[in-house]
């Protein structure tokens, strides 16, 4: 185990927090295909009120261990990258501060449910395949203008069926908090059904029976228990939860 | 290339219930309560089968269902059943997507519409509903 000190920052870097300048960050190692078995490094990070995991992973790559595995880009919350298991719970390591984790010692773990490449770098195959499963498009005969036709026409109402579900950028926070995803290997996944709904709620779309019919599988969409725990953790207000329930409203009769 | 490691959490992450709020308490005890009342079940059908073999078959059973243990037994299959039912009520609606909130614009903190108040009181009432049950049932069982 790797224990490096960093020497103290300056008082006048001091801020009036609770917060510590100094943090323990705990990180995960392994590596499966070389047989490396998981093991923790652990390093001495000075944090600001607005130093966020990633940051403080990456001072780690770039003042003690460039060999470390980590997957991000954006550092924004937008492409979906950086999902880690943060002191036990999934989250996005470039949208979690560490002030407001409220403890000195961070653990960083590769998010679970997916398997791992090294370190906290995980594997997406497995939810990109599913995601292309839902048919993540526009289906329909026609194209949306004609010459005869208008402008296809949609409403903010019609929008607002849709629009939330559309802001998810496939980072398997989700998949990795879901309980049937712990057990079920070949389970489609809260990502790729509240994908299905996404499409099905969208009123320019026609493959609404295609769609149910993908999900209506013995690893689809009767897997999902509502537990929630997808909900919870999903950084963008995609609410998965509840798109599979809308969905699997239609397989049960309860809409039309 | 060696197999990489699945890292899938397993029956111990999806029966963990200490993370993600009350819904994940909510599926854990449903899960708990449905095999516990599954169990309670099969083994009512064998102790009333007992019959078949006769009078002292039958009330030998009975002295054992009539024990302290058996009655806090009892007390427990009560409170499963009633919140496996008042729960359940509760996700089958939910299943069905009443009851799990309105598609809208998500607004930063992006609170879950599904993880609504209404579906967090249901289970508290259903909690509350298996605790009074099983105060009831406990006293009839066990008082004098
Ligand atoms: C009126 C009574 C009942 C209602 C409304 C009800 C409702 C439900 C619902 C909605 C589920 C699915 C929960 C989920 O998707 O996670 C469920 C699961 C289950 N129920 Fe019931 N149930 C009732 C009675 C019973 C009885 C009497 C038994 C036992 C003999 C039972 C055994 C089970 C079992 C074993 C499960 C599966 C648990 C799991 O895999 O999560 N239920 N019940
Ligand atoms: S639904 Fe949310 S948690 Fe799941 S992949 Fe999309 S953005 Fe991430
Ligand atoms: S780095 Fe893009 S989501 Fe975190």
């Amino acid at each position: 185990m790797a224990v490096v000190e960093v020497p103290k920052p300056s008082e006048a870097s001091n801020t009036k927090t609770s917060q510590p300048n100094t943090i323990t960050l705990r990180i995960a190692r392994s590596n499966p295909s070389a047989e490396q078995e998981l093991s923790f490094s652990e390093f001495q990070i000075p944090v600001q009120k607005w130093t966020t995991v990633l940051e403080a992973i990456l001072y780690v790559k770039q003042n003690f261990d460039h060999s470390l595995a980590v997957r991000y880009s954006c550092r924004q919350a937008s492409c979906g990258s950086c999902g880690m298991k943060i002191n036990g719970r999934p989250a996005l390591a470039c949208y979690t501060k560490i002030s407001e984790l409220n403890s000195n010692v961070i653990t960083v773990e590769p998010m679970n449910n997916f398997p791992i490449i090294r370190d906290l770098a995980v594997d997406f195959k497995q939810l990109i395949s599913n995601h292309k499963k839902m048919k993540p498009f526009i289906i329909r005969e026609d194209s949306e203008v004609t010459p005869e036709s208008k402008e296809f026409v949609q409403t903010p109402q019609d929008l607002e069926k849709f629009l939330q579900f559309s802001y998810c950028i496939k980072c398997g926070l989700c998949n990795s908090a879901c309980p049937t995803m712990a057990t079920d290997e070949s389970f489609i996944g809260p990502q790729g059904l509240a994908q299905a709904y996404r499409y099905v709620a969208d009123n320019r779309d026609k493959g609404k029976d295609d769609r149910l019919k993908i999900v209506d599988d013995s690893h689809g969409i009767w897997r999902c228990h509502f537990a929630g725990s997808c909900s919870h953790v999903c950084p963008k207000g995609v609410d998965p939860a509840m798109a599979i329930q809308l969905l699997r409203g239609y397989l049960l009769g309860f809409r039309k | 290339m060696a197999e990489r490691l699945s890292n899938r959490e397993g029956i111990k992450g999806m029966a963990n219930p200490t993370r993600y709020g009350i819904e994940r308490v909510a599926y854990w005890l449903q899960r708990l309560s449905g095999l516990g009342l599954l169990a309670y079940l099969i083994g009512h059908i064998y102790e009333t089968s007992t019959i078949v073999n006769g009078k002292i078959a039958w009330d030998k059973m009975l002295e054992f269902t009539q024990t302290t243990q058996g009655h806090i037994f009892l007390t427990l299959v009560i409170g499963m059943c009633v919140f496996h039912t008042a729960n359940g009520i509760r996700v089958m609606l939910g299943h069905g997507g009443i009851g799990v909130g309105k598609p809208g614009q998500p607004e930063y903190p992006y609170k879950a519409a599904s993880l609504n108040y209404k579906q967090r009181l249901c289970i508290w009432v259903s909690i509350a509903l298996a605790a009074l049950a099983m105060m009831y049932g406990a006293s009839v069982l066990l008082g004098d």
